[in-house]
């Protein structure tokens, strides 16, 4: 059985201009030890995918569909009170902005012992030393000392070391990282996704990565969910993804970066702007942009077309691309 | 690159000390660009990379003289910029667009009024038939539709707004347009319009770019030479492939193997050459070669002077004192 089994997933944000469908029907699972990348642009709904799982929506945020199972463990409409089991203890998140998540006002060290005893029944001075233990395990330099130090004294890529460590006190089974190392430059960056992929060999966890950067996901991710307004338009193994992309947002993404060896090639951008929320459109939430939209892309969303094993996505070109395989597979006969 | 290009832009041991007060009557200078000299040539994009604290940015602005500059100069079209008649010509042919098309665009003037500013303060029109009608060309240039004139800046979207800060910074012709990040708020698909705009703006009106960002892979894609900087200086200047492929500086070589590749396979078979410790605060840089207490191949000699940034191959310079021996 999955680990955490993600089906139809539907959540809203219930603004003053109307409902805005943040996440519209997205269905995954993730496998013990396995690293899930999420990638997609800004309003794309990767992020509120994980705040849903999470149960740590805005107030004006609801869960209005499908269901999320841990476990086994029904967590839509679960309440508080189970959520609480499982927020820190089974599944933990770390987010973009480590400045903004530590308490400017209180120590490092305390505010890993509240984590750590808030969760298990050590006593203070067991919390003590298990933060320690902690700080040590996520490659911070003169522990001890940085327990008694306040977040403002510590640099970047430390504080999301510090994050890490928190959010893996009680050594959960899935970490969500939203975003780790947006705000970092690249050589922090660079040493804290090899933290975690370290941390991920020794402790076992699961982790779900959400960034627009390709190229993390790439050096990080088993599999990659691509999200487009809501939706997830591709699933597959990084290789699938980078190698082989099937739908036409993926596609485009991928012409849109620089790569190393591409010289003075031109990048080929997605043509038009993000799409607005509040006015989706009927069909494919991406056939406004794309180049080879026709009419039933206009009108109709598509199902999820299997490529291979572990291989999906949802785009009219590739049913048509099959249609055309079959039939020509037959007139050959 | 040919030789015969002339030179748009000189800067000559440039400084830019801040200063930091460190108690009611003691200060102190942050050097926040220190010695930094190097040349553009008509035409070219010169790609400015360095980790945040490095100092690009400063450089970028103490050009323009936003900031000025402490110490060395600026020559821009072969004479230095001076008097105060200097400056203003300066502002008239070097330009800048700015990071956040959030915050440099000011919410309470229309998308006509914003591009037309620089129009009004330096009287590039007669009458205002005539301004309108360049505010209409500025806007094609950058692909906003005309009906656009009449709206406000949080009408738009990122990439929009960016497009506006890139019409504002062409409306007085400028030769150089110095580029601070303009692409690092804007998400993938929007970037690379962008990116291609900013070419095809060169191509068009023969514009000249100093492309300061921290995504190695975008300025590698649009700079024809980039330059490195660490802790207020200039470590390395060499062209865009060669930079990437054949880094020299120790620093540079991290750096380098440090970008995350949208490539599975090349990403995961990365060797990163780690750093050790953080950046060392600008309030107290390291005595002689600033990367010194975080390079491998450090010994005595690099803490007692700043190696000299010197051509080490054609086009190729390099502050190292060491850069023979490591790189054999």
């Amino acid at each position: 059985m999955a680990l955490l089994e993600v089906k139809d997933l539907k959540t809203s944000f219930f603004t003053a201009a109307g409902e805005v469908k943040a996440v519209n029907g997205v269905s995954f699972s993730l496998d013990r030890h396995k690293v899930l990348g999420i990638v997609g642009e800004s309003g794309s709904g990767k992020s509120v995918t994980a705040y849903s799982i999470m149960q740590i929506l805005d107030a004006n945020g609801r869960i209005v569909g499908g269901s999320i199972k841990l476990d086994g463990q029904e967590l839509v409409g679960a309440g508080e009170k189970v959520m609480k089991t499982v927020r820190g203890n089974k599944i933990s998140i770390i987010f973009q902005d480590p400045m903004t998540s530590l308490n400017p006002t209180y120590t490092i060290g305390h505010q890993l012992i509240e984590a750590i005893t808030l969760h298990t029944d050590r006593d203070k001075k067991q919390a003590w030393d298990r933060a320690v233990e902690l700080l040590k395990l996520v490659n911070v330099n003169e522990p001890e000392k940085r327990m008694k130090q306040y977040p403002f004294e510590l640099s970047g890529g430390m504080r999301q070391r510090v994050m890490i460590a928190m959010a893996l006190s009680c050594e959960p089974d899935i970490l969500i990282a939203d975003e780790p190392t947006t705000a970092l430059d690249v050589t922090i960056q660079a040493g804290i996704l090899e933290l975690m992929k370290s941390l991920q060999d020794q402790l076992g966890m699961a982790i779900i990565m959400i960034t627009h950067d390709l190229g993390v996901v790439a050096q990080l991710c088993d599999e990659i969910i691509v999200m487009y307004a809501g939706s997830i338009c591709e699933r597959g193994t990084a290789e699938d993804i980078f190698y082989d992309p099937h739908h036409s947002y993926t596609k485009g993404l991928l012409k849109s970066i620089p790569t190393v060896d591409m010289d003075d090639k031109k990048l080929e951008p997605i043509t038009g702007t993000p799409i607005d929320l509040l006015n989706m459109p009927k069909g494919c939430p991406f056939a406004p942009r794309c180049d080879d939209a026709m009419h039933i892309c206009i009108n109709q969303t598509c199902d999820y077309v299997q490529i291979n094993e572990h291989h999906y996505s949802a785009c009219w070109m590739n049913v048509k691309e099959m249609m055309e395989e079959q039939k020509g597979g037959a007139s050959n006969e | 690159m040919s030789e015969e290009r002339e030179t748009i832009l000189r800067v000559e041991h440039l400084k830019e000390y801040f200063d930091i007060s460190t108690g009611f009557f003691s200060s102190k200078p942050l050097k926040a660009v220190d010695d930094v000299s190097f040349e553009i040539k008509k035409g070219e994009t010169l790609g400015l990379v360095g980790e945040s604290g490095c100092g690009k940015t400063t450089v970028g602005r103490t050009i323009l003289h936003l900031y000025q500059p402490t110490g060395g100069k600026v020559f821009f079209e072969g004479k230095e910029v001076k008097t105060k008649e200097d400056l203003l010509e300066l502002r008239r042919k070097a330009t800048m667009v700015f990071q956040d098309p959030y915050s440099s665009l000011n919410p309470r003037m229309t998308v006509s009024d914003i591009i037309g500013e620089p129009l009004d303060i330096h009287k590039m029109y007669k009458d205002k038939k005539e301004r309108q009608e360049r505010i209409l060309e500025l806007m094609g240039h950058v692909g906003l539709n005309s009906e656009h004139a009449a709206r406000y800046a949080h009408e738009f979207s990122g990439g929009q707004r960016q497009r506006i800060g890139i019409a504002r910074a062409l409306a007085l012709n400028p030769s150089f347009i110095v580029c601070d990040e303009p692409v690092s708020a804007l998400d993938v698909s929007i970037q690379a319009q962008v990116i291609n705009m900013f070419d095809e703006l060169q191509d068009k009106l023969g514009l000249t770019y100093l492309f300061i960002a921290h995504d190695l892979l975008v300025v590698k894609h649009i700079s024809d030479r980039i330059a490195v900087m660490y802790l207020g200086k200039m470590v390395e200047l060499a062209g865009a492939d060669e930079i990437y492929h054949h880094p020299l500086h120790p620093y540079t070589k991290s750096l380098i193997s440090a970008v995350p590749v949208p490539d599975p396979k090349i990403a995961r078979a990365n060797k990163r050459i780690a750093l050790s410790g953080d950046i060392p605060s600008p309030l107290n840089a390291p005595s002689g070669c600033p990367f010194r207490t975080r390079c491998q191949y450090a010994t005595e000699k690099c803490a007692e002077s700043m190696p000299e940034f010197k051509e080490v191959a054609s086009g190729h310079f390099v502050a190292c004192h060491r850069t023979e021996e490591i790189n054999g």
